[in-house]
């Protein structure tokens, strides 16, 4: 067998009397994709930080290519070839592709930077990634997959010999999943080793070819077989028997609360949509990347202005001209974007439960002993692991995003959107958000979930609304329902 | 709950200096700074001399609390100078020149200057025009309009009573100029740390885009805020006016400096959403006993600018790197 490019050995961080990573070793080898699992907290991120030099180890040994290796800093990581590609995209919007892909490291011809070189340096690396667009062009505007894709270009002008994928299709979409893929599978077939992060089980099973589990810092399992049922691998994650990953659904009333009737977005991302959600019933909408899911649910919740048609609410007709509107009549949205819509991350919990609820603290008044109390009783309610008076940024995302969910429950609210409840939350968390969902539904809330995550759609909804550009392709019962059927609709 | 109550108990120390909006740096720097004066000129530590540098606060700190709203919200305000300016000379006119008493004076000075900031929110928040520009084409117009009034002359003269203002210290200690910049700062502490459209402002300096999915008005509060920080330059125009028992075009010259340095001494952050009037009552008192110390130690005006600016560089540095390590 061949030599691997990095091989980890009893690698441990400490944190003070914390140990994050205990005693991990793993090997990579040229060519192959390793997925990187584990919950939230379990390491990943600190490990994959060691790796690409953010992070020094506090014991352990790494090789790289045979030779000891202890990078100080990314940039000596670099240098070497690793790379680590963020979730958060590092790309400068306003500058073009070719600046962005050898930003810090110019070609220089006599003093200058050379354009010309540059750009067809670029070009080279993109197309080696099947991307036809010319390197002249602006990043701002891209889509979010080919963002992604000239962040790899990006490593592999570097010459990366490594590449760390930390979820990587987060903001993806099935067509553009799949492209992403195909790039990865001939990276692989060029000999570079790829570390990939994520928590899509869908995803780990089709592209990788040895599942690494960690769990509360320790390398747990290793599967040698990316054959290897869900479930069995779950487990292994989060330590326990999964019973089932979502809870039961509950019979929708008869009365209808929400009624949209051929409505058509100001920024025309969707038209002529009608559905209706009876009380204590779940719609799941589902679609591709760009299909008008977000776009329509953020003009129900009054973020967004209506072209045409109707949204009514228990027959009566409603007019939303900004959020606050929509929060009076009790409809109330939980967005895409957590960080940057959901919560203020470098504020304290208990004030982000404040601002969602300030017309209801009687006359105005918020002294700190009624904001602990409601931030307390609201905590308690949703099961956040946290106090008030930590910053939200020191949460996960799983206990973010109840905050983002218990801002508005205090509230009693009628109709409740999610916007990708669970997007970047781990397993073990995520059935905590699902059975939220479960109960706002039993409670006789009409609920709305918008998913990228076609497991979850099917897993949660009583009916499933399948949008594709912008169109309603149709609506499904959940019997009728399954993954095929759906990603028809959606890719019509 | 045994292990709640330890860990709430743990927070308490912490909680008793929560009034400052989390500037404990700047007034450590502040108690060097007076211990530093104490020693080095005799004539520092007495009331009389602290009495003095209160007074000499007033404009500045009246200004300054309208500023630290505008930058908690993600704001800047480079108008308030010559919207100092302005509401003087509108005060000057009506009173000297027109001949109306100063109780319509007054009101009509505010009046104008609430107009000023009324605008700036308008363009900020209907026309999209970036606050840095809408209140720099402000600064220009409102000081050509301060100009205009009197074709570039002072007015001098007004009541007796009116330059007492800042002159009769009653009870022997405050002025009601001093006493009229307290309650604003006390006022405008307990507003923003208790109400809840006070809070709102934290909220849309941390990020407006979650304060507006939150169901805040924050076009509405973007507008409040400018015409607040208008007004409250406008009022320390008039606190001025007393101080100089005349008024003229071109005060306040530089003063949007001042008060913004003020502020961020202060510890309020100029990406907006942290921060809060205790420090920058904190910032405004750094700058007023720097002033007074150089000038008891007979420092040039000059090399005062210098050291004004090292200071400015030094505190925010040090925060900064506070709130990073931390």
């Amino acid at each position: 067998m061949t030599e691997p490019v990095l091989s980890l050995r009893g690698i441990t961080k400490r944190y003070g009397p914390l140990e994050v990573v205990k005693n991990v070793s793993m090997d990579v080898y040229p060519g192959e994709v390793v997925a990187l699992l584990g919950e939230n907290g379990a390491g990943k991120s600190t490990l994959s930080g060691i790796i690409a030099g953010s992070k020094t180890p506090s014991e352990g040994k790494m090789t790289w290519l045979g030779q000891p290796y202890a990078p100080a800093t990314p940039r000596e990581a670099i240098d070497k070839g690793v790379v680590l590609i963020h979730q958060e995209l590092q790309l400068l919007p306003e500058l073009s592709i070719a600046e962005n892909v050898f930003i810090g490291r110019w070609p220089m011809k006599n003093g200058r930077v050379d354009r010309a070189q540059m750009v067809a340096r670029a070009q080279e690396q993109l197309s080696r990634l099947n991307l036809h667009i010319p390197a002249t062009r602006k990043v701002a505007g891209l889509s979010t997959a080919n963002q992604q894709l000239i962040e790899i270009a990006k490593a592999l002008a570097l010459d990366a010999r490594l590449l760390i994928l930390d979820e990587p299709t987060a903001a993806l979409g099935g067509a553009e999943t799949e492209a992403l893929f195909e790039q990865i599978r001939k990276l692989r077939a060029e000999g570079v080793g790829i570390i990939y992060i994520s928590h899509r089980m869908e995803e780990i099973k089709k592209i990788t070819d040895r599942i690494v589990v960690l769990r509360d810092g320790e390398r747990v399992h290793e599967f040698a077989d990316s054959s290897t049922p869900v479930r069995t691998i779950v487990e292994s994650m989060v330590g326990r028997s999964l019973e089932r990953m979502f809870p039961a659904r509950a019979v929708p009333q008869e009365k209808t609360v929400l009624e949209v009737k051929n409505l058509t977005g100001a920024n025309g991302a969707f038209n002529d949509v009608s559905f209706s959600v009876k009380a204590g019933e779940i719609l799941g909408i589902a679609g591709l990347v760009g299909a008008g899911r977000t776009e329509l649910v953020r003009t129900i919740a009054g973020a967004d202005a209506i072209r045409s048609g109707e949204i009514r609410m228990n027959g009566e007709k409603l007019s939303l001209k900004s959020p606050a509107d929509a929060i009076a009549r009790g409809i109330v949205m939980v967005p895409e974007d957590r960080k940057l819509q959901g919560v203020v991350v470098g504020h304290k919990i208990d004030e982000n439960l404040v601002y969602a609820n300030l017309d209801r603290f009687g006359n105005g008044w918020i002294t700190p002993s009624k904001k602990r109390s409601f931030a307390d009783m609201a905590i308690r309610a949703f099961g956040v692991k946290g106090r008030g008076e930590q910053l939200a940024s020191d949460l996960s995302g799983g206990n973010q995003q109840k905050v983002v969910i218990a801002k508005w429950l205090t509230r009693d609210p009628k109709v409740v959107v999610l916007d990708e409840p669970t997007r970047g939350i781990d397993v073990g968390a995520r059935a905590g958000i699902y059975d939220i969902i479960a109960n706002l539904a039993k409670e006789g809330v009409a609920v709305i979930v918008v998913s990228s995550d076609l497991e979850e759609v099917l897993g949660v909804s009583n009916r499933i609304l399948v949008l594709a550009q912008g169109r309603q392709a149709g609506m499904l019962d959940r019997e009728q329902a399954n993954d095929v059927s759906v990603m028809e609709l959606a890719t019509i | 709950m045994a292990t709640v109550d330890v860990k709430e108990q743990a927070q308490k120390p912490q909680n008793s200096m929560s009034w400052l909006g989390g500037a404990t740096g700047p007034l450590i720097g502040l108690i060097l700074l007076c211990l530093f004066l104490a020693f080095a000129s005799d004539k520092f530590l007495s009331v009389r001399n602290g009495l003095n540098i209160l007074d000499q606060i007033t404009v500045i700190g009246i200004m300054a609390v309208g500023m630290t709203y505008v930058i908690l919200i993600g704001g800047i305000d480079l108008s308030v100078g010559s919207v100092l300016a302005l509401s003087m000379m509108i005060m000057g006119w009506v009173a000297n020149v027109a001949g109306y008493p100063m109780a319509v004076a007054i009101p009509l000075a505010l009046l104008a200057s609430a107009v000023c900031g009324l605008i700036v929110g308008i363009l900020v928040t209907r026309f999209k025009v970036p606050a840095f520009i809408a209140t720099l084409a402000m600064m220009s117009a409102a000081r050509g309009v301060a100009n205009m009034i009197t074709d570039g002359q002072q007015i001098v003269g007004f009541p007796e009573w009116f330059m007492m203002l800042a002159i009769d210290r009653h009870f022997g200690i405050l002025t009601a100029t001093v006493f009229l910049m307290l309650v604003v700062l006390l006022v405008s502490w307990l507003f923003l740390q208790f109400r809840a459209e006070g809070r709102m402002l934290y909220a849309i300096g941390g990020n407006p885009e979650v304060a507006r999915l939150a169901g805040i008005n924050v076009q509405l509060v973007t507008i409040g805020v400018y015409m607040f920080c208008a007004v409250l330059a406008g009022l320390a125009g008039i606190v001025l006016a007393a101080r100089l028992d005349s008024v003229q075009p071109s005060s306040g010259f530089g003063y949007e400096l001042d008060t913004i340095a003020a502020v961020v001494i202060g510890g309020t952050s100029l990406s907006g959403g942290a921060g809060g009037i205790g420090g920058t009552l904190i910032g405004v008192l750094i700058i007023g006993v720097l002033r007074n110390g150089l000038n008891l130690l007979n420092v040039s005006p000059f090399l005062q600018q210098v050291i004004i600016g090292v200071v400015i560089v030094l505190a925010v540095g040090a925060e900064t790197l506070r709130r990073k390590t931390r």
